[in-house]
């Protein structure tokens, strides 16, 4: 693909200004193994330094430029231009009320995070902490979450409904800190609850957009609601049962 | 155009959400006072998720035998002496301390067979020392903080661009800021101020480091008098990638060589038995990175500018386990199978040891009631920082900065700000926005370019004075940079606010890597490849009356005669 060029199409819009959102067409160079991040970039240093972006690390590390890119819910910095053709339009995320072209308010995170009763550790444990080796795995697939919110713009039941439903993003983000190994409450009745769990239907869309492969439904959800609805709550029988089932999936 | 600005008050104002201005926060509120975090970019994003291999702390889990005064001895050798001797007492003491109490708030590390916390080895660490959660270490520091600071009820405003400090008499007053999301003007009125913005390693066009690395604190507090130190020393790591030109810089863990990676040139040479025949790939970064760069410049490199990192003979199942993330990165960016094929790199800008000059036991700089904490500081590392001791510094040194700006806070008033003051930095905002302004990112190209080209691993005076003489014509023409439309996320306009910051990091680091005529740690001069004895010294970047930059030569504290004990001798 050496000395072409790409069609870029990007939505932009200030709603404080402007009622819909409008295209604009660009050309961009193309650089071998190019990913769209550079390409909207490019546009943005060379043609218009006032098109709005948000990127930080460039590396898939820390989830600030998701996009839907030709419709699908992605990371920009991740995503190489030659594995979607040159032809490619990038509009912000739809489950975020924008505030200027591809960039949106995703502030309502924060005031669901603050909902989350965090971490609490067991009392009286003798410091240092001893935690077997395997227990912290179950957490840490969880701790991978970089907090871009695609899941969340992939929803539909966030996307496309007015429901408590907190959103898989925070479904993972309870799940880490209730199967932390250390960890001395349940947060599944309260999900359930307070942060409509209830409307996940399981249509796994979120897992497939996940940039860091986080199981989001099988893994978090599905052990979540299976804890908030099973009124005889066993807490080994469970553990053995999320066991299996991560056993399951990593094959 | 705004004109007119919300004013919000604080005890404590910390500017800066990466570890150390998270940790910083969480101290203040520990203290009882009123704290509020600013940040450039969102909350939870900041550079410090970048981290992968671990945090430095002698808790000698694995090795027994290590504790503080080892872990002192390795900071005062790697930062070949001229680290302050204090900060890296304190650094060795409590880093033990701050990775227990990240575990009391919900982080987790990997853990030993008897599940304690599991620590790993790096280059130039005596013992294995680096506590972490495989290798995103960063990440789970920095969403712990994160999670803190949510619960805690602090109050932040990200995506909120500090332009400049005010000062009025001895101290800051207030601060202003952009909120880059509504294009509101904001200032900040605060009893202590905290600074621990990251450094300045985007001014190098080849660097690992964050969009926001781009040097802002160190601007506003040059500007605001505060003294800087140790500019000149910028960290080389030895291996980033080098192609596809997207990801060019973007980092390649020193984990690669630590589970067996050799480096090759392309005339299939394993030369780090000719650089380092005992140590091999395995010694201190800078060693290692003036390797690869010499290999690159007399010919033996790749079509791409890069030498061959190979990691192959440990075949598919040892690679994907011990090096997921790497795998994935490379099989997603470059479409290279490591398992199969060679990886090309070439040493990337990584950090930066210089910084705002502060006090070790307090983290106070020149003005009394400004603090600094984290990559923005500097003493601690010296001519050289060790891996994983940058995630223990932002957590030990943020924790200080935060109490000692509360303990300031408690004992004084709010400072009057003369309103002329905040009219004209806001007047300075506005005074961007114009139809014929030149595009910053024209002249960010062209300063990047310089600093990579003639301030980069190995440096000379002809090199350096071309830099000086370049940095001198942008900054001429940065008086007609500007941009169109309006405030709210403008990046034109962030453009030309950090092209002013940036240039206060590039005059200073060229300046200083000119005066340093001898070649110690990071800084390597091919005019003067020895190291002088008369240069166990510091070099002081100040703002001078009549406006321009000057600089002073002292020399490093001395330690006391014991911890002398601590430390191999230095041999010339």
């Amino acid at each position: 693909m050496a000395d072409k060029e790409i069609d870029l199409k990007i939505m932009r819009q200030d709603p404080e200004t402007e009622k819909v959102p409008r295209a604009e067409n660009h050309k961009v160079p193309y650089v071998d193994g190019m990913v769209v991040l550079d390409a909207v970039r490019y546009v943005q240093e060379h043609t218009d330094p006032t098109l709005a972006i948000r990127w930080n690390c460039k590396a898939a590390k820390c989830g600030s430029c998701s996009a839907e890119i030709n419709g699908m819910p992605k990371l920009m910095c991740k995503t190489r231009v030659d594995t979607i053709g040159d032809k490619i339009t990038v509009a912000p995320m739809a489950a975020f009320p924008l505030i200027k072209d591809l960039v949106t308010d995703v502030s309502k995170n924060w005031e669901i995070t603050r909902k989350i009763p965090m971490f609490t550790p067991k009392e009286n444990m003798e410091v240092p902490w001893r935690i077997n080796p395997k227990d912290v795995e179950r957490s840490k697939e969880f701790k991978k979450c970089i907090e871009c919110g695609l899941c969340m713009d992939v929803c539909h039941v966030v996307r496309e409904h007015y429901t408590p439903y907190f959103g898989p993003m925070h479904i993972v983000k309870a799940a880490s800190w209730d199967m932390h190994p250390l960890d001395s409450i349940d947060r599944s009745k309260y999900l359930n609850k307070e942060g409509g769990l209830g409307y996940c239907n399981i249509t796994k869309c979120c897992t497939e957009v996940c940039p860091e492969h986080i199981h989001i439904t099988d893994n978090a959800i599905i052990p979540e609601k299976e804890r908030a609805v099973d009124r005889q709550y066993d807490p080994i029988a469970m553990l053995i049962k999320g066991i299996r089932k991560k056993e399951k999936v990593m094959k | 155009m705004p004109e007119d600005y919300e004013t919000i008050e604080s005890d404590v104002l910390v500017i800066g959400a990466g570890g150390a201005g998270l940790r910083a926060a969480v101290a203040v509120n520990d203290s009882g006072q009123k704290v509020i975090v600013v940040s450039k970019s969102l909350l939870g994003k900041a550079h410090t998720v970048m981290a992968e291999g671990g945090m430095a702390a002698s808790l000698g889990n694995v090795d027994p035998k290590d504790n503080w005064t080892v872990h002192y001895g390795d900071i005062i050798e790697e930062g070949v002496y001229i680290s302050s001797w204090k900060m890296a007492e304190i650094l060795a003491k409590e880093a033990p301390s701050r990775v227990l109490e990240l575990e009391s708030y919900g982080a987790l590390f990997d853990r030993t067979p008897d599940g304690r916390i599991m620590q790993r080895a790096f280059g130039a660490h005596t013992y294995r020392r680096l506590a972490h959660l495989g290798d995103r270490t960063g990440l789970e520091i920095i969403k712990t903080m994160e999670h803190q600071v949510i619960h805690r009820d602090i109050a932040f405003y990200d995506e909120m661009y500090i332009t400049n400090l005010i000062k009025e008499g001895d101290r800051i007053v207030g601060a202003i800021g952009i909120k880059m999301n509504t294009g509101k003007i904001f200032l900040f009125k605060a009893k202590a101020f905290v600074i621990a913005t990251g450094g300045s390693g985007r001014v190098y066009k080849i660097t690992s480091n964050s969009w926001e690395s781009t040097g802002d604190g160190i601007g506003m507090a040059y500007r605001a008098g505060v003294k800087l130190r140790d500019m000149e020393m910028i960290q080389f790591h030895p291996t980033g990638m080098v192609y596809p030109p997207g990801v060019r810089g973007l980092l390649v863990t020193e984990g690669v060589r630590g589970e067996g990676g050799i480096l090759l040139n392309t005339k299939g040479e394993r030369y780090m038995l000719r650089y380092s025949p005992e140590k091999k790939e395995l010694d201190a970064r800078d060693v290692v990175a003036r390797a690869n760069y010499r290999e690159i410049l007399e010919g033996r490199g790749t079509e791409h500018g890069g030498v061959y990192l190979d990691i192959t003979h440990k075949g598919p199942d040892f690679i994907k386990h011990k090096l997921p993330a790497m795998y994935q990165q490379f099989m997603e960016f470059a479409g290279v199978d490591i398992t199969k094929e060679k990886m090309e790199v070439a040493p990337t800008v990584h950090y930066m040891m210089g910084g705002i000059e502060v006090e070790p036991q307090t983290e106070r700089s020149n003005v009394e009631n400004l603090f600094a904490a984290g990559e923005v500081a500097s003493g601690l590392h010296g001519a050289n920082r060790l891996g994983g001791n940058s995630l223990s510094d932002i957590l030990v040194f943020g924790k200080i900065a935060g109490e000692n700006a509360a303990e300031f806070a408690k004992k004084s008033e709010f400072g009057k700000i003369t309103p002329a003051k905040v009219k004209n930095e806001i007047q300075y905002i506005n005074s961007f926005f114009r139809e014929d302004g030149k595009n910053p990112y024209d002249l960010i190209d062209r300063l990047t370019s310089c600093m990579s080209e003639n301030v980069g691993i190995v440096r000379d005076a002809e090199h350096l004075k071309k830099a000086l003489e370049i940095i001198s014509e942008l900054k001429k023409e940065f008086s007609g940079v500007g941009t169109k439309g309006l405030i709210k996320y403008n990046h034109g306009l962030l453009g030309c606010l950090e092209l002013s910051n940036m240039l206060v990091s590039c005059e200073a680091i060229t300046t200083c890597a000119l005066m340093r005529e001898e070649s110690r740690g990071a800084h390597t001069r091919s005019d003067f490849p020895k190291k002088d004895k008369n240069w166990i010294r510091n070099i002081i970047t100040v703002l001078g009356e009549d406006g321009k930059m000057k600089f002073e030569v002292k020399p490093v504290d001395e330690m006391p005669g014991e911890y002398k004990n601590y430390v191999k001798p230095e041999v010339y």
